[in-house]
């Protein structure tokens, strides 16, 4: 529909299920790996201190599962991303590969992040959600298209519909997800909102 | 029907349309730190892009400096000493105003926003951080954003952002002694769960919230976020107004009375409309302690911890993995947990008022002899004005560490954390896994009041038998 390259219209490819609820952003990604000046190699970090044990052995968490590797769809629960507001959580996620994330509800920093990276956020019903979870992890090869401008997941035969923010789901769609070339525009406007408001010289 | 603070805010910042939710909105402040900047630094040299407006950006360093030996440089840890570095380099390069380690003013961001007057009613502010919601007491509109809007702000000061809806609290009744600011909240966020925010702006009414003190309600506002609500604040009042007046960066002379002209315009119409009301009568109130995994997961110290069985089917989930966690017995009592380290300080209790409260129960005892406990000013000036009282001998001689301005043990990215299963008794922000720096480590958070008396019991104890 769009001719901006940076228009996300469809998210194609397998899930991952990670059931759960309120899982923050501490446990996305641990506040020590914010010590660093870029998001490059946070992929390999993503529920770090979830995924290995204290000997270093690997859990069974859904991220270490060979049978989920190469997941684009993140399928989680109710409230997801809640907590810190560090970048590094949506960061992380989508340098090991996930494109978009279906869930119950997400955290509003965290919803914004992912906006703000072109990761694209739908919502459904609890007994919905349930029923991905259950989907994935009995049958990981499981194609899904998520289509934005239907607002729907597809998947074998099904079709299901989402919702999502409608102003994400906007920016998303016409290539405006990374919002600062939108922003910069608007300038006598914002040199009157900066006059009129008091300053701190 | 009147407008809410909330809306005028909004309206008055508002700098166009996007889309048909969302708004370009001016950020009148913007509050800097070392973690969730330098990559925000980084976008605009790629770009060519300059500060926007230098003047409307503060920065401090807070997350990962040390609370000992913070002016040794260079740091032991390569990772912290780069990105000090780092935030130096770029608010020297992009000419911002810097509290930094040669700074009296240094001192955690939220601290340091009111301390110095930055932090006024009828404003926007942001910060990456999702504490920002602290400086919503002062009857601002203050959120946490990422490092890409952080980015958007240093090059435009503005944000692509959505309104909000607005959820009056209205805290009536009489607060009972032992309940502090952090008990009210804690009990707001425990009886309208984590995401029962999600969503809104808090508004904290009503006659409970109009008594307490500005740094009592910066307590409140700071765990806005907890409850999933991404602003929380209070409208200004006389309290505001008082605890404004010769802050360094407040209006001054004429302007100061022109300034609270328009302050007063700012704060919510009598007959203002909301999209949520919630009252709750504070009057039998015991002190709140959380017991799990999410600041939801909170009982009164003298109530028993859940049983599953009589839990929504929604929340099973999360209270089994918190038992996992955590060790506790499904039912059993909070009171009476051998603790292993208590910490007072962070954005939401590092100011002077916490240690002073906490002072009040340390004073003439001593921290059992297992408890490692730390004290933490949340700002330089915050650690002077203890001093000056005399309260770092109270503390130290009790047996506390007395530290430098910084996060600390909050969130564990200085050398401050917790090892291996280690309870601590903390009066920060978050129990989440993980939070105090050892996957395995288990969190309470309760007021600095309450730290302070199971320092010294050793155990959660409840303060009102230390007062």
């Amino acid at each position: 529909m769009s001719a901006n390259p940076a228009a996300i219209t469809t998210i194609q490819g397998r899930a991952i299920p990670l059931p759960g609820n309120d899982i923050d952003t501490d446990r996305i990604i641990p506040a020590r790996y914010l010590r660093s000046v870029t998001f490059e190699g946070l992929g390999t970090e993503v529920f770090k201190d979830e995924r290995f044990n204290d000997d270093g052995s690997k859990t069974d968490h859904p991220f270490n599962d060979a049978k989920y590797e190469g997941a684009a769809i993140l399928i989680a629960g109710r409230n997801f991303g809640c907590g810190s507001s560090r970048e590094h959580a949506p960061q992380a996620i989508m340098r090991f590969g996930i494109k978009a994330i279906i869930g119950e509800s997400f955290a509003e920093i965290f919803a914004g992040n992912c906006t703000s990276i072109g990761i694209p956020l739908c919502t459904t019903d609890e007994a919905t959600i349930a029923g991905l979870h259950k989907l994935v992890q009995s049958d990981p090869q499981v194609e899904f298209t998520i289509d934005l401008e239907a607002k729907t997941v597809s998947y074998r035969d099904k079709t299901i519909s989402i919702d999502m923010n409608p102003a994400a789901r906007t920016a998303l769609l016409a290539g405006t997800w990374n919002t600062l070339d939108e922003l910069l525009q608007n300038e006598a406007a914002i040199e009157e909102v900066h006059r009129r408001l008091p300053s701190f010289v | 029907m009147g407008k809410n603070l909330f809306n005028k805010v909004w309206d008055l910042h508002k700098v166009a349309s996007l889309s048909e939710t969302r708004d370009q909105l001016f950020i009148a402040l913007h509050l800097v730190h070392e973690v969730t900047s330098p990559q925000a630094f980084q976008a605009l040299r790629e770009r060519g892009l300059k500060i926007k407006y230098p003047e409307r950006v503060v920065s401090t360093v807070d997350h990962i400096v040390p609370t000992q030996d913070q002016l040794i440089r260079p740091y032991r840890d390569d990772l912290a000493e780069q990105m000090l570095q780092a935030i130096e380099q770029n608010t020297k390069d992009f000419g911002l105003r810097f509290f930094g380690l040669d700074s009296d003013s240094q001192g955690i961001v939220h601290i340091i926003g009111p301390e110095n007057g930055f932090t006024q009613p009828g404003i926007t502010i942001a910060c990456g951080d999702s504490h920002t919601s602290t400086h919503g007491a002062f009857g601002a509109i203050a959120f946490g954003i990422g490092t890409s809007q952080v980015r958007d702000v240093l090059a435009t000061q503005t944000l692509a952002f959505e309104r909000l809806k607005v959820r009056k609290i209205d805290l009536t009744g009489t607060r009972p002694r032992g309940i502090y600011a952090k008990d009210l909240i804690i009990k707001i966020i425990a009886e309208l769960g984590v995401r029962g925010g999600l969503g809104y702006a808090y508004e904290f009414a009503g006659p409970v919230i109009h008594a307490l003190s500005m740094e009592e309600r910066m307590t409140v506002c700071n765990m806005a976020i907890e409850g999933g609500a991404r602003a929380g604040y209070v409208n200004p009042d006389q309290i505001t107004f008082d605890y404004l007046e010769g802050r360094p960066f407040s209006p001054k002379g004429a302007k100061f009375a022109e300034a609270v002209a328009h302050w007063k315009s700012m704060a919510s119409d009598p007959d203002a409309d909301y999209d949520d009301v919630y009252t709750l009568d504070v009057t039998s109130m015991s002190p709140m302690v959380t017991w799990g995994i999410t600041p939801g997961q909170a009982i009164a110290v003298d109530q028993t911890m859940p049983v599953i069985a009589e839990l929504d089917e929604a929340d099973v989930e999360i209270t089994e993995k918190a038992y996992e966690h955590m060790g506790f017995e499904e039912g059993g009592k909070i009171e009476g947990k051998k603790i292993d380290v208590a910490f007072i300080g962070s954005c939401t209790n590092g100011r002077i008022s916490d240690f002073r409260a906490a002072a009040e129960v340390v004073k003439g005892r001593k921290v059992a002899s297992h408890v490692t406990a730390l004290a933490v000013p949340g700002s330089r000036k915050v650690k002077q004005q203890a001093e000056a009282e005399g309260l770092d001998k109270i503390f130290t001689e009790a047996g506390f560490q007395w530290r430098q301005a910084g996060c600390s043990m909050c969130l564990a990215m200085n050398p401050d954390k917790l090892t291996g299963r280690q309870l601590s008794a903390s009066s920060s922000n978050r129990n989440f896994i993980g939070r105090q720096g050892t996957p395995k480590g288990r969190t309470l958070l309760m007021s600095p009041a309450m730290v302070a008396a199971a320092a010294v019991e050793g155990a959660v104890a409840d303060v009102r038998n230390f007062i």
